[in-house]
């Protein structure tokens, strides 16, 4: 068993965890976070994705034990309060989901996507981005509606990117 | 996955050490192969030693004779993002920004997939037909030596990949056939050309790993066109063949993939 220490969501947390367990595994049964998802176990479906360090990882490829000492950002810390993240909004507004399962994953994507590139994404810029993150519902139109709508809105609001 | 025990070495004398110690011990970079295989209970080394916070290891810089030094722990989306990269090698830019998916790219580093050697894996195509040079805590080794098989590579157990560095090569390109699911290669070319010639590396495709492709050099060193590639057969004799496509197939795809490449450069 091995400490780690890390910073989520602007909280110092630690833990004991197995040297083997999966940074996905840490959040979801340590600190019950349990909005980022474990889909494909194969490193492909990007519902495990988070922020760690600034960057967009996959949680479940990923030990706990390599991110002691990072910071990281889950959904639950994306917004800075009440109020919703301006991508999370714009999947609501854009209904970016029907069974929700992949959409931790894509909103945490997305909103490295457009720190990433700037917010003035193009359609074929967001598919490409999305390559990493699968969904079996949606077809990803609305994804992409809502990723463009949220980037245009960060545009005009530079101060509310994350 | 199986038991295993973390460490995370502050240093190259600290990493040597604890594989030293260690009873089945494997190197970790990103993790980007090395996990997913340990969680399907493909590999169960008894200890992990991280690589990732040595800076000894990060970094891209270019050299006096106009070569880029890419420190092995790199990862993709740094490569990709490189000015110096892009303007020196534009093909191993454009490689690396190919490489899995986004969230791979900031974890996966250069050092960890050549060390790894997957036969489906991009940068081997590229170290191959730019004629890389790896160096290591111990040597460097030229690509055509360090990479010996599927999987295989030149290096011994404790020895570390410290950086990969490549000569300038402005028309250079790689053009590859993802598996839609994986984003793994089943057949990447990438060609590279310059004063002493043209150079064409594959990867995904062969049985034993990255190979070049001889005949493709020559006819296109004779005449510098994708049609140059139209008349080679490729042999599907040395191919893999597999659920995502048969030896033929590949064959097929390693020449379309050729003449991509090249028909991006004119």
């Amino acid at each position: 068993m091995t400490t780690v220490s890390m910073t989520v969501n602007g909280k110092t947390v630690s833990g004991e965890v197995e040297d083997r367990t999966l940074l996905v595994q840490f959040l979801r049964e340590n600190l019950e976070l349990t909005g980022t998802h474990v889909g494909c176990d194969t490193s492909q479906c990007g519902v495990c994705v988070i922020h760690m360090d600034g960057k967009a990882i996959k949680s479940c490829t990923t030990l706990a034990v390599q991110a002691s000492g990072s910071t990281l950002t889950t959904i639950e810390g994306l917004a800075p309060g009440d109020e919703l993240h301006p991508v999370q909004k714009a999947f609501r507004e854009h209904h970016g989901l029907q069974c929700g399962f992949c959409t931790p994953g894509m909103v945490m994507a997305a909103v490295d996507m457009i720190d990433r590139l700037g917010p003035n994404l193009d359609e074929a810029t967001i598919r490409h981005e999305l390559e990493g993150n699968i969904c079996r519902c949606t077809g990803y139109h609305n994804i992409v509606k809502a990723i463009k709508a949220a980037a245009d809105e960060m545009a005009a609001l530079p101060q509310a990117a994350e | 996955m199986y038991e295993t025990n973390y460490h995370r070495a502050g240093s190259l004398a600290e990493a040597e050490s604890a594989i030293a110690a260690a009873e089945d011990g494997k190197f970790l970079a990103g993790g980007q192969t090395l996990i997913p295989t340990m969680k399907q209970r493909l590999a169960a080394p008894t200890d992990l030693v991280d690589l990732r916070h040595l800076g000894e290891l990060k970094g891209i810089s270019k050299q006096g004779d106009g070569s880029i030094r890419i420190g092995a722990g790199t990862c993709h989306a740094d490569v990709a993002g490189s000015p110096e990269v892009q303007a020196a090698v534009p093909g191993l830019a454009a490689l690396a920004g190919m490489i899995g998916d986004p969230h791979v790219r900031y974890m996966g580093t250069i050092g960890g997939s050549i060390a790894n050697n997957d036969p489906a894996a991009d940068y081997p195509a590229a170290l191959m037909a730019l004629g890389a040079s790896i160096e290591t805590n111990k040597r460097t080794l030229a690509a055509e030596d360090f990479f010996t098989g599927m999987f295989e590579t030149a290096l011994e157990d404790d020895e570390i990949v410290i950086a990969v560095t490549f000569p300038a090569c402005a028309k250079s390109a790689y053009a590859k056939f993802p598996n839609p699911a994986s984003r793994y290669a089943m057949a990447g070319v990438f060609v590279a050309k310059d004063d002493d010639g043209v150079r064409v590396a594959v990867t995904g495709a062969g049985q034993d790993g990255v190979f070049r492709a001889g005949d493709m050099e020559q006819a296109l060193g004779a005449n510098w066109s994708a049609d140059a590639i139209a008349g080679i057969e490729v042999p599907a004799d040395n191919m893999l063949s597999d659920i995502h496509g048969s030896a033929e197939y590949r064959a097929n795809l390693v020449k379309v993939m050729a003449k991509r490449a090249v028909a991006s450069l004119s």
